[in-house]
């Protein structure tokens, strides 16, 4: 118990201390996550939406294996990562392992499915009745897309969020493809594993309620958005 | 009424829950003394020992334990980290005993109170290891800080464990012998994982790092990088076998520690640990009263 209350106190010093290595390391989570959240938004929504209005019947088997890989385990899907990016694989002439962009390329194969599958399922809800309705108003179908996509904003920002969480959390794939390089790969989760394990438990709780607190002002942006739709 | 509530399928969900985890609680906590072990031995109580990845991960440790079950029917449950992380295990009393290897931080801590019945159990080395080529040139170095003091001149990639491991340790004592401070350079990654990822991470960006022989043997196969240096007593790696203080943490099983250490020091224990060999190449050598 007093070892909880030392992490707070020790993330309140980390927090005010401004510490150049660790503001590096906060802002290398956010870089990495926020990109490969905004890249597998811009894949996992138009494909989710183009999922969620064909029949289910037709897509049946896609969708279950995108249902599938949303639960694959992120040190598989790091483990795959690291295969074609090796300098024995097949892509190891780009030199991208160990580095920030390895790093984004993994969260992009663990967030996409999570993006896909939640706006599927969000617009698979409404959107023929959506699709209909735009279309007896005189719509065509690229623009019935778009309504649906509106309309189900909710669905999609939820799916966003839950992509983001995945992500920022995450430390198997990223340990893996970046090499929890200090200065150079090391992100906030990576950082927690590497103080557990020397035994300095205080930083890592620390850490650990640093990675939260700023998890909780993206969810806070991202929930405003969220009911901010509702409103209108 | 009060066995209506048993009917319901959440309750009996709960009832089987509960069911299943005094079972267990009971197989764990309570073995009857006369009880069967897995092994088919006596099981007369368990103690655990935290150490490092290097005795662990080379398979020396399931070798001798087995032995040491089969023979006193005590059962050792191993937790394997980093030296950092065993010994604050060991601090705050969630292990019996510890098998690490950084021998002045062994001792403080003994004189600290925090640990008795410290013995020296084996030693073996570690070694340095890079690429084929060689362009800081350390291969014909005369000893180990001149050949740091190579790759740092030369400003080749270096790979650190970075994790407060007996191995980062050494090569820390090393960097300072050598009058670098490592941490500012470009060239030096601390990657804080373990000896097998860190040869895996030196192999791919072809860079030089610090293994320990046992760890080395074991993944080399397929490893590019080469055994470029050894030899010097700068690189010698020192295990230590030690209790937790039983007058400091009660709970623990001084008793089998004691039983555990004796075996380890013995003439047999030593024996065994000399005998042990990976791909038929001796990982670790008898290291007791050897001071």
């Amino acid at each position: 118990m007093s070892l909880l209350l030392e992490g707070i106190l020790e993330a309140l010093r980390l927090i005010t201390s401004f510490d150049p290595d660790l503001l590096q390391i906060v802002f290398l989570s956010l870089r990495v996550s926020v990109i490969a959240i905004v890249i597998a938004t811009l894949i996992g929504v138009p494909l989710g939406a183009f999922l969620g209005l064909k029949s289910e019947k037709k897509t049946r088997l896609l969708n279950k294996i995108i249902f599938t890989f949303m639960g694959m385990p992120p040190v598989v899907g790091g483990l795959i990562i690291y295969l074609l990016l090796s300098r024995q694989g097949p892509l190891g002439v780009l030199g991208l392992l160990y580095t920030p962009s390895a790093m984004i390329i993994a969260q992009v194969l663990l967030a996409t499915p999570i993006i896909t599958g939640l706006t599927l399922v969000g617009i698979r809800a409404r959107g023929t009745e959506i699709v209909e309705t735009a279309r007896s108003l005189g719509a065509d179908s690229a623009l019935a897309t778009w309504t649906v996509v509106k309309e189900s904003r909710l669905a999609i920002l939820g799916a966003v969020i839950t992509g983001f969480s995945r992500v920022i959390a995450e430390v198997g794939a990223v340990m893996i493809v970046g090499g929890n390089i200090a200065g150079r790969t090391r992100v906030m989760t990576t950082a927690i594993v590497l103080e557990t394990r020397r035994g300095n438990f205080e930083l890592a709780i620390g850490l650990g309620i640093i990675l939260l607190i700023l998890a909780f002002v993206i969810n806070s942006f991202l929930y405003n958005i969220q009911t901010g739709g509702q409103d209108n | 009424m009060s066995l209506k509530i048993l009917n319901k399928p959440l309750t009996k969900f709960m009832l089987c829950i509960l069911a299943i985890g005094f079972l267990a609680a009971g197989c764990t906590q309570e073995p009857a003394p006369e009880e069967e072990g897995p092994g088919g031995n006596l099981n007369k109580g368990n103690l655990t020992l935290t150490t490092t990845t290097s005795t662990y991960d080379s398979g020396l440790l399931d070798y001798i334990n087995t032995i040491f079950e089969q023979e006193t029917g005590l059962r050792v449950e191993v937790i394997s980290q980093g030296t950092g992380a065993a010994l604050e295990t060991g601090k705050r009393g969630d292990a019996d005993a510890l098998l690490v290897h950084d021998r002045e931080t062994e001792l403080e801590l003994v004189d600290e109170g925090y640990f008795v019945d410290r013995h020296d159990v084996m030693y073996n080395n570690f070694i340095l290891i890079g690429p084929e080529a060689d362009p800081a040139g350390i291969k014909s170095a005369d000893n180990a800080v001149v050949a740091l003091g190579l790759i740092a001149e030369n400003e080749s990639t270096f790979v650190s464990r970075g994790d407060d491991s007996g191995t980062h340790r050494t090569e820390m004592k090393l960097w300072e012998n050598a009058g670098i401070i490592p941490d500012e350079e470009d060239w030096h990654l601390s990657i804080g994982q373990g000896m097998g990822d860190t040869l895996h991470l030196a192999d791919q960006i072809l860079g030089y790092t610090i293994a320990d022989r046992g760890t080395y043997i074991a993944v080399k196969d397929n490893l590019e990088l080469t055994l470029l240096f050894e030899g010097d007593p700068d690189l010698s790696n020192q295990y230590g076998v030690m209790a937790v203080n039983p007058d400091r943490h009660p709970h623990v099983e001084y008793n089998y520690v004691s039983k555990y250490i004796e075996f380890l020091i013995s003439d047999r224990g030593q024996e065994l640990i000399g005998s042990y060999q990976v791909e038929s190449e001796t990982l670790f050598f008898p290291g007791f009263g050897l001071e």
